[in-house]
């Protein structure tokens, strides 16, 4: 069996590596530089990360 | 022993708080606050695990809200409920502030644009608006002049949420380029840190760069004593330097950042806030 060590980019589809992140993780696309939410780090999955909420802060 | 970390993203925070887990090889999960389902009345069993939860959920709402179910289900939770509420809500904090003595700059409040204009020209240009909720120094507007006044307050009101028509005024500190971050966690000023920026607005969110502040005794009490106010916990204390007030505190928060504050100040911050959450679960164990 394959073992996929990468994701997809959402935006331009290249391979985002995941190993050794975690999940929540904040990444960018290593081509064209997308701000990335790592979803999964054992079936690698990335989204677009969500975009700063009102009320988020200290 | 085992902790739960509450969050929404793991940032540089929460990674730093991570490695200090697996270095203390304390067990630990982290809960996404979006994957929630919480059951009032029947606390779900998954939670009776933890002896301690620490919250680092990025959504200020959000990590209030399952503060106040988990303290009712009687898990223990970093900050508290009522805590973090007060830090929350920068009208609840002066209160608290004000209630313990505790030296604020002059607030006033208002809830219509001719009454708030009153009460910046009562202040004096320039006065600083700020909303009630709200953090990283986001839609923070120092006005100058009642042109600047105006526009701001019909901007809040028309634009603004509900709690944007709430006019929290605060009176214009003329601090030396920077404020104070000072980091208290239990009964002690851990470390404390310059923000210096040209700009107003001194987050190191919004760019100012960070040096280490020595925790005076001074610094210490004021801090202390501005922690207890708000319920005490994990709190990073945000202080203005005033040329003839000497110094008072600003804002206070309850999830605090601190990645840029390590370096400057040597000090090992997450190490300590785990320290503090441990010793207190510890307690809460032999009780």
């Amino acid at each position: 069996m394959v073992v996929q060590h990468a994701a997809h980019c959402p935006e331009c589809d290249a391979e985002v590596p995941v190993q050794n992140l975690l999940v929540g993780e904040i990444i960018y696309c290593p081509d064209c530089n997308a701000e990335l939410e790592v979803l999964n780090v054992e079936q690698p999955e990335v989204a677009l990360a969500p975009q700063v909420a009102e009320d988020w802060g200290e | 022993m085992r902790l739960a970390i509450l969050a929404s993203r793991i940032r540089v925070e929460e990674k730093l708080l991570v490695e200090a887990l697996r270095q203390q090889a304390v067990a630990f999960d982290i809960i996404d606050d979006e994957e929630l389902l919480l059951d009032l009345a029947q606390p779900d069993e998954r939670w009776q695990q933890y002896d301690a939860v620490l919250c680092r959920s990025l959504s200020q709402s959000r990590a209030l809200a399952v503060m106040y179910v988990l303290e009712h289900w009687g898990i223990p939770v970093h900050n508290s409920a009522a805590t973090t509420a007060t830090c929350n809500d920068k009208l609840l904090t002066t209160l608290a502030l004000l209630r313990a003595h505790v030296p604020v700059p002059r607030t006033m409040l208002a809830f219509a644009a001719n009454s708030a204009v009153q009460g910046i020209e009562t202040l004096g240009y320039p006065a600083v608006l700020k909303p009630v909720t709200g953090s990283w120094g986001r839609l923070l507007a120092r006005v100058n002049d009642r042109d600047a006044a105006e526009a701001v307050l019909e901007h809040q009101e028309t634009l603004g949420s509900y709690q944007h028509h709430i006019h929290y005024i605060q009176q214009y500190i003329s601090k030396p380029q920077r404020d104070i971050r000072a980091f208290v966690i239990g009964d002690r000023t851990v470390c404390a840190i310059y923000r210096t920026s040209e700009h107003w607005v001194t987050n190191t969110a919004r760019g100012a760069v960070a040096s280490n502040c020595p925790v005076t005794p001074e610094l210490d009490q004021l801090c202390l004593r501005a922690a207890q106010a708000v319920g005490g916990g994990i709190l990073a204390i945000d202080l203005l330097e005033d040329p003839e007030q000497g110094l008072l505190i600003n804002e206070i928060n309850a999830t605090m950042e601190f990645r840029n504050s390590i370096a400057p100040t040597g000090v090992d911050i997450p190490g300590l806030m785990l320290d503090y959450v441990l010793s207190n679960a510890r307690e809460e164990v032999l009780r």
